[in-house]
């Protein structure tokens, strides 16, 4: 299962990539595609909530939104999925029985992944068997750290074979591994141990997702899909707020990896505040002028 | 391992050579910047000694806009007659007040010049891209604030010269001569006006005749600034108007950017008189990408390198080096990149190549494109749609070419990148200097010794390493070989203005 080469170290320009990006984000998006952005990107939310304090209530209203982002405008597309803890995937999966949304779940001792295996494995099991159709596994940024990559190979194998049928997004935890090299990395063991998304950040240590990690790991995604054919999704999670961001990032996402990626298959935002931003910008759009925040449910 | 989904079969590569589809779905809509706030005279006069006066011979010529081939405006026609007067006004001001003014007041009115063009910088860089074809994105980004940030900087010198040559006592040369090319208006006219200035010269300066606008934009803020009359003196014309500047007998320096060809006129031109000159011609830079470097990042800098201004740059990288064990990877990642370049409209804040400067030059680079499929090259031109009226050229590749190529060798100046292999470091060092010019370079490794070996190896003025086409008031810019004489920029670019005595 393990490919036979050693895993080996991608150089990256630092300063290239921000320059890049910088080139990127003066993509002027107006009018038509600017709705279509906007609509696009909604689609993509993983509408997260991952708190300590989270119960049934927040987690049934959150799904809510998730349906129904903005009822008085019901043209609007509903998220991607909602994002929620293990022991809450059966609250949301109860909530969202009918419709097209799916449940992911964080499991594998998320956010630190500090526990053994067996362990991570049992935790993964119960969120499929609790009905999660997505999985967002960590991996241990300690052993990749310690130069271990082996060892984070064969944790997201096994995770990825306890998820079953249930997509694996692989969190990185890019903020943690503070190098373009060692992000390049990590997303390619991530995606040759059978990842079907790569994804930055927990949400939990900042920095989060920046658009240059997440340029550095569409080019991985690129590549990989150069030499195996295979399309591996993308999301950068935490600290995208603003829908001008979000369409910063969609431009990202067109000029590395083209239209195929640009759905929510292959491209997702972990947010949890994103969504109403978008819905404000789209109302926005349609009827020409800004309507105030307390117009738009806050769940 | 569970299979991964494929959409394939829903999106078709935007090219053949290529596995990802950039065309389909969501497009960018037009975002033109505004030009309703500038405004262009129907016709501009010579500045000669403060004032806007008419030609001698009350000759105008139109100046087209290569993005829609519409007339813009006219611009009045210098004659010997026109370059004397504005010779003797500059002789006059440099004899009277300004070579002996104080050197910190001299300073004064440089910032101010800098001052103002950051304060107008928007309608600069919107008839910049009118005027010259180049895309609104470069013009406000680069262009503008970099002719701002020259004449900062010689601003700063202008007081502390006896500082740059210790035991030496620095003297203005006199009147300098000026001309400049199409490529680059209004920052070329700040590479030759600033240093110019700073070291207490007054200066006579021709535009390039398709691109005068900015210039006679200039000679107005000239005046606004309230710079003493005849410090600065601005000609329109084409050739024969230049030629009287460089053969005039009261002018004591000649600053040339051009092409190598007019260059080499000039430089017979001045042999045997007292003149002091400084040429900064063409070149046809060698970028060379080793196996060990950032790929992703040098094709990105390979785009900045060559297509940065349509490839009219005279430092630009036009032929690529490779080395041999990545070179398909490379011409993949390059060819999908050429996908995304956005060729439109200059004003489009969106365009990233804009319109080729004239009719004279799309029909130069578009008989090297041909000349290039006779050689046996292949070609490979990015497909994307172009205006129906202006001069474009798509972002163009030539791959299966050798040095022996006409071209490899000459220099095309436009979008146009030829890739060649090597195997050693060596060979990759012979091919790059195995050229009669000598302007820049650029080396993508991830080995900072090979930076340095390479680099010094390399018989060009510039070398930038792991980037290109970066520019800085600073640094001193010039060529070896036919690529030019003497240095413009930084504190290299002051002793061409100066006499060290």
């Amino acid at each position: 299962m393990r490919p036979e080469t050693n895993f080996e170290k991608v150089p990256i320009d630092r300063v290239a990539v921000e320059e890049r990006v910088g080139r990127l984000n003066k993509r002027s998006i107006k009018k038509e595609s600017k709705v279509q952005a906007l609509k696009l990107a909604l689609s993509m939310v993983d509408l997260t909530t991952l708190e300590g304090k989270d119960s049934e209530g927040k987690v049934r209203q959150l799904c809510q939104k998730a349906k129904s982002p903005h009822p008085s405008m019901p043209d609007i597309p509903s998220v991607a999925a909602v994002c929620v803890y293990p022991n809450m995937v059966r609250i949301a999966k109860e909530s969202l029985r009918g419709t097209n949304i799916n449940v992911a779940s964080v499991a594998s001792a998320f956010p630190s992944g500090m526990a053994p295996l067996p362990i991570r494995i049992e935790d993964t099991k119960y969120a499929v068997e609790e009905g999660a159709d997505e999985v967002d596994m960590v991996i241990t940024r300690g052993a990749f750290l310690e130069g271990e990559y082996n060892f984070v190979f064969d944790e997201i194998a096994a995770i990825k074979e306890a998820c079953g049928d249930a997509h694996l997004k692989v969190i990185l935890e890019t903020g943690e591994l503070h190098t373009f090299e060692n992000v390049r990395l990590a997303s390619d063991i991530a995606m040759e141990a059978g990842a079907d998304f790569i994804k930055t950040s927990t949400g939990k240590i900042s920095p989060a997702a920046t658009q240059p990690v997440t340029l550095v790991m569409l080019e991985a995604i690129r590549d990989f899909y150069y030499k195996t054919d295979k399309m591996v999704g993308m999301k950068p999670a935490g600290g995208i707020r603003t829908a001008k961001q979000a369409l910063q990032y969609l431009v990202l996402v067109k000029e590395t990896l083209g239209a195929a990626w640009l759905n929510n298959e292959y491209f997702r935002f972990g947010a949890s505040s994103l969504a109403n931003d978008l819905l404000m910008q789209i109302v926005k759009q349609q009827t020409g002028h800004y309507q105030g925040p307390d117009y738009f449910s806050i769940d | 391992m569970s299979e991964t989904k494929t959409k394939e079969s829903t999106y078709k590569p935007t090219s053949p050579n290529s596995k990802l589809d950039f065309a389909s779905l969501w497009e960018y809509s037009e975002a033109p910047e505004s030009s309703a706030n500038l405004e262009i005279k129907d016709k501009y006069e010579l500045f000669i000694s403060g004032k806007f006066v008419k030609p001698s011979k009350d000759r105008y010529f139109k100046s087209l806009s290569p993005s829609t081939e519409k007339e813009i405006t006219q611009f009045a026609e210098a004659t010997q007659k026109d370059v004397d007067k504005a010779v003797k006004a500059a002789r006059k001001a440099f004899k009277g007040e300004w070579s002996e003014l104080k050197p910190s007041s001299r300073a004064k009115y440089i910032y101010r010049i800098a001052r103002m063009l950051q304060e107008r910088a928007r309608e600069f860089a919107i008839a910049e891209s009118i005027d010259g074809g180049k895309p609104i994105r470069e013009s406000r980004d680069v262009d503008i604030p970099l002719a701002a940030a020259y004449f900062f900087y010689y601003a700063g010198w202008a007081d502390k010269l006896e500082y740059a040559f210790p035991g030496k006592k620095p003297k203005p040369v006199g009147v300098c001569g000026q001309i400049i090319p199409w490529n680059f208006p209004l920052l070329m006219l700040a590479w030759k006006i600033a240093p110019a200035l700073a070291c207490g010269n007054t200066v006579v300066l021709k535009p390039a005749e398709t691109t005068s606008l900015t210039a006679m934009m200039f000679a107005e803020l000239v005046k606004d600034a309230g710079l003493p009359d005849g410090v600065v003196n601005i000609v329109t014309g084409a050739g024969q108007t230049g030629a009287e500047i460089v053969n005039h007998k009261d002018i004591d320096k000649i600053a040339f950017t051009g092409s190598t060809n007019v260059g080499k006129i000039i430089q017979k031109s001045l042999a045997g008189t007292d003149k002091k000159y400084t040429l900064e011609l063409g070149g046809k830079g060698a970028l060379i990408l080793f196996e060990d470097a950032p790929i992703d990042q040098a094709v990105e800098g390979i785009i900045n390198a060559i297509y940065f201004n349509q490839g009219h740059v005279c430092c630009a990288g036009s032929r690529l080096l490779v080395q041999e064990n990545i070179a398909d990877k490379v011409i993949m990642k390059l060819k999908d990149r050429l996908e995304t370049l956005i060729v439109g409209h200059p004003l489009d804040k969106n365009t990233d190549i804009g319109a080729i400067n004239s009719k004279e030059q799309f029909d130069r680079v578009n008989s090297y494109l041909e000349l290039g499929v006779e050689e046996g090259a292949e070609v490979y031109q990015s497909k994307c749609s172009v205006p129906e009226s202006g001069y474009y050229i798509r972002p163009t590749l030539f791959t299966n070419v050798s040095q022996s190529n006409r071209v490899v060798q000459e220099e095309i100046f436009g979008p146009v990148l030829t890739v060649q292999t090597f195997r050693t470091a060596d060979e990759a060092i012979e091919k790059a200097n195995n050229t009669p010019f000598g302007l820049a370079g650029g080396v993508w490794t991830d080995k900072g010794s090979k930076i340095f070996k390479v680099g010094k190896a390399l018989r060009s003025g510039v070398v930038w390493a792991n980037t290109y086409n970066k520019f800085d008031p600073t640094s001193p810019f010039g060529g070896y070989k036919e690529s030019g004489v003497g240095r413009e920029g930084g504190l290299h670019g002051l002793s061409a203005y100066l006499n060290l005595k």
